[in-house]
């Protein structure tokens, strides 16, 4: 709401965010110590003890995403995670609290508590002092806050109203467009691409997100992930009455979800909008978490479009022509073929010389992958960088969350660099050209001209 | 569950003891020398981790600009990319890359910083390459046309398909006068669209010297260590005089402004913006400074939170009908230039602007007749008090803080003495500052208004019927 206070020199938009999120898988050159053990109830702890800051963070993943969204409630699970702060009812001697109680509860912890979904993972996040003259009420209050959410209906008509507004503003975005037509067009019917809009709100009430909550919050579906000035016996005190705030029932497999079909044909689509940048996204189905050639795809994409200033996209599209502020490409692996994207926005008489200049980067870098002096030049970047991916409590969750989610081995970390070293501008070739087909790609310019 | 206090308190007492030791170990207070040139080095040793954050801060920014020129600070902070004798355009960034590291820079009203995050080894390295470029920054003129076509695009990326954007630009060309936090950072499109090499080459002349500038490192460092590369690379760097600086004083205003600004949207916004005290420097906390702490707890006790007073009474309707969509109160505490205290809603649907603009000076006299309870001063206080510890975990941000203080002019203690000034502030001094200052003495409304013609035509939709409103 308040005026921008910076203008930066490099784009830092959400798809980097993305991009970082999901990449940031990391490694180190010191060995990072991941204590890893199940809890009866099946639920998987992953803990790193840092005792250099008195604060604690919790990360809670369960298999609850929008992907598991029924077609006509999309955005199920973003709406039950949004809910579960719209109060509690009376637990454990703790009183019931409405959405204002609740809050200001946490406030008076110090702590920090937010639910949320992604397409995959439903999740909490958790964050308080160790002081002990805050910890044990910090702790108290997330059991009750997971254990008896009352998804006030209330409250989810009021948000609904409001998040009804905010979506007829967006419509006047060019960019709304731009992602809307493009996640229809790379994932056809696949849950990744359902698109949340008022009609699927409305097919929303409060006992289908009570229903969602229950099928999705139950320990042994939990990876939990610890990271701050505890030991086990303190996680195990911070985690243990999370734990039994979640369903204890015995997990039975939830049912598959399917995969993201490959494009058969180019699509290629032009959307009429008047503003002053045409937004221009490239791109096609990608790769899952578990694909073989992860590494080769992510050590390639820094030299293509995911490394800054260093990238060939940026210095095709920005350096040399000054046609777009921000050029980026990305992968998105997660637990289904999640997009690769190439994204710029230009004026609009200068869509397609940019889009042409995109087209040919790919195109160019797919047929003969990256020269060895640029291989060389990623490997730099990321193995000698490998230390600022892991340099805060923050930093070290995401991570460690990311091992627990995925399932990777516990030493992930510590062979990350090698993993990078070993790849070579033959596995990046290969990788590429079986992934990416730049003759069968999504196209979609919204406000060319 | 009755039990679980002792049993933390067990629990965690040892582990505190032990967390305390490793503080001492990990951190030391930041150190402040000035080089032999006058450039100022802040030096924050933070050993968790082995990398360092390191900043060059330069104490100009776009309200060091004049008419004509608007937007030259940043796009000169672009071109200190392109390149010096020794380093040509790009390769900059391609070494630090090459270090593993990660760098950016950005332009705010009052300051230019550049910064970079690398491993501790490679401090030294990066220290020469911005000393470098700090003090031998030269390009050719193509270089330049083509990163001004950039930032052209950067402003319409930013500001040109953004209607809410483009109507702060105004609402702050209307608030100030003569003061030049009118223009936009980024530049007016015709200032960018006629700006030359050559204005961009006389600003760094005009400010890029060792005494308008600092250096900030934080991370695994040795102080001695840094103190000695800084020498030896910003500290060669020939003095220079700073040059004199023109106040430019906003006039006093002397009764209400009013912007309207009509938009392809479908959600209007009202702000006001009330001109309010800051502080000038928190280790001599004034009359007026102490006004500048109780407005920030106002805006804190008004919107610090989800269900805050503005939320609970205009979002969720508490006690009346429900008047908006979302709604923010803010208030900048410094800044080298004079600062205002922000009330800014969107209007619920069906709800004219103006029913919300008078129901966010209601939530503001409510205070003033009312006052604010204890309960409600100290929950702020908790939540700040808390992320003081939050915030260790990023020695960016540390960096980061340090050089805002320098940016104004504060100590190193200014943080530390602004949290504790900020706890003494009483119920009653919330209550006074909401009683003082928000007439319509110095009062300036936007209202953004949603115009179905405007939004047919950008969107190339049929244009709808303007949702009917209640006046």
């Amino acid at each position: 709401m308040l005026p921008i206070l910076q203008q930066r020199h490099k784009p830092s938009p959400a798809g980097w965010a993305l991009v970082i999120g999901l990449f940031l898988s990391t490694v180190s050159h010191a060995a990072i110590d991941i204590e890893h053990w199940t809890e009866p109830s099946g639920a998987r702890v992953y803990l790193v003890s840092n005792p250099s800051i008195p604060m604690v963070d919790v990360q809670i993943d369960v298999d609850g995403g929008s992907r598991r969204d029924p077609a006509r409630q999309a955005g199920l699970a973003s709406a039950t995670a949004q809910l579960v702060s719209s109060g509690v009812a009376a637990w454990q001697g703790q009183p019931a609290r409405d959405e204002n109680a609740l809050e200001e509860a946490w406030l008076d912890t110090g702590a920090q508590f937010s639910a949320d979904a992604t397409s995959d993972r439903f999740t909490f996040k958790w964050r308080s002092l160790t002081d002990p003259a805050w910890l044990p009420q910090a702790v108290a209050l997330a059991a009750q806050q997971i254990a008896a959410p009352t998804f006030s209906a209330a409250v989810w008509q009021r948000d609904r109203e409001r998040q009804i507004a905010a979506w007829q503003e967006a419509e006047n975005r060019p960019d709304t467009h731009a992602v809307r037509a493009f996640d229809r067009a790379v994932y056809g019917t696949h849950p990744y691409g359902q698109e949340e809009t008022p009609q699927t709100w409305r097919a929303i009430s409060v006992s289908d997100m009570r229903a969602h909550y229950r099928r999705s919050v139950q320990a042994c579906r939990a990876s939990i992930t610890v990271v701050g000035a505890v030991d086990k016996a303190g996680a195990q005190a911070i985690v243990g009455p999370m734990l039994g705030a979640m369903g204890q029932a015995a997990c039975t497999p939830l049912p598959a979800v399917p995969e993201v079909a490959a494009l058969s044909a180019a699509d290629v689509q032009q959307v009429p909008f008047n503003s002053a940048q045409a937004q221009v996204l490239v791109g096609q189905p990608g790769i899952t978490r578990r694909d073989p050639d992860f590494f080769p795809l992510f050590v390639g994409n820094y030299t293509l479009g995911g490394g800054g200033f260093v990238s060939r996209l940026t210095t095709e599209v920005r350096e040399k022509r000054g046609l777009s502020y921000s050029v980026y490409s990305y992968f998105s692996p997660a637990l289904h073929a999640g997009a690769f994207q190439i994204g710029l926005s230009t004026r609009p008489d200068q869509a397609e010389q940019a889009l042409g200049v995109a087209r040919q980067v790919l195109k160019d870098f797919v047929e003969q992958g990256p020269t060895e002096a640029e291989l060389q030049a990623a490997k730099d970047f990321l193995i000698k960088g490998f230390a600022l991916r892991i340099d805060s409590n923050r930093k070290l969750l995401d991570n460690v969350a990311n091992i627990a989610w995925n399932g990777l081995p516990l030493n992930y970390l510590d062979t990350w660099t090698q993993q990078v070293q070993a790849v070579t501008t033959a596995d990046i070739r290969r990788a590429f050209q079986r992934v990416i087909q730049p003759d069968r790609m999504v196209t979609v310019v919204v406000g060319g001209r | 569950m009755k039990h679980t206090s002792a049993l933390f308190k067990t629990l965690f007492v040892g582990l505190l003891a032990c967390a305390s030791l490793w503080s001492a170990a990990v951190w030391a207070q930041a150190q402040s020398f000035t080089l032999n040139n006058g450039m100022t080095l802040i030096v924050k040793p933070d050993r968790r981790a082995p990398t360092v954050a390191h900043m060059v801060w330069v104490r100009v920014g776009a309200m060091d600009e004049v008419d004509g020129t608007s937007g030259v600070a940043h796009v000169l902070e672009h071109m200190l990319f392109k390149g010096t004798p020794t380093v040509p355009a790009g390769e900059f960034s391609r070494r630090i890359a090459a270090l593993g590291g990660r760098e950016n820079a950005f332009t705010s009203r009052d300051a230019t910083a550049y910064h970079q995050q690398v491993p501790a080894d490679q401090l030294e390295t990066v220290m020469r390459l911005e000393a470098d470029r700090f003090a031998n920054n030269q390009w050719p003129d193509d270089e330049f046309v083509r990163e001004l076509a950039v930032v052209k695009e950067e402003r319409r990326q930013r500001t040109e398909d953004s209607p809410r954007a483009l109507f702060f630009e105004q609402f702050a060309a209307t608030v100030w006068t003569a003061h030049p936090y009118q223009r936009p950072i980024v530049g007016w499109m015709s200032d960018l669209q006629s700006m030359t090499a050559d204005d961009a080459r006389a600003f760094y002349r005009q400010w890029y010297m060792p005494a308008n500038a600092a250096v900030v490192v934080a991370g695994d460092v040795d102080v001695a260590q840094v103190r000695q590369w800084a020498e030896r690379y910003f500290g060669a760097i020939p003095a220079r005089a700073v040059p004199a600086r023109k106040p430019r004083d906003e006039p006093v205003q002397q009764g209400p402004k009013r912007i309207d600004y009509r938009a392809a949207a479908d959600q209007a916004v009202v702000v006001l913006g009330y001109k309010v005290p800051h502080v000038a420097d928190p280790a001599r906390i004034d009359a007026a400074s102490t006004d500048a702490l109780a407005l920030t707890l106002l805006a804190s006790v008004l919107d610090g939170y989800d269900g805050a007073r503005l939320g609970r009474a205009l979002v969720q309707g508490q006690g009346g009908p429900r008047l908006a969509d979302s709604v923010s109160a803010s208030h900048d505490l410094s800044g080298r230039g004079p600062q205002l205290f922000y009330l800014s809603a969107v209007p619920a649907k069906g709800v004219s602007p103006e029913v919300l603009v008078a129901a966010l000076q209601a939530q503001v006299k409510r205070v003033a007749q009312q006052g604010i309870t204890q309960a409600e001063l100290q929950r702020v206080k908790t939540q700040w008090t808390a992320f003081e510890t939050y915030k260790l975990d990023s020695v960016f941000n540390q960096a980061q803080e340090l050089g805002d203080q320098w940016t104004v002019g504060w100590g190193l203690e200014g943080q530390a003495q602004l949290m504790a000034a900020l706890r003494t502030i009483t119920p009653a001094q919330v209550q006074s500052v909401a009683q003082r200052y928000f007439g319509d003495e110095q009062l300036t409304v936007g209202v953004l208004w949603p115009d179905a013609a405007k939004r047919a035509a950008a969107t190339q939709r049929p244009a709808q019927a303007q949702p009917a409103l209640r006046h």
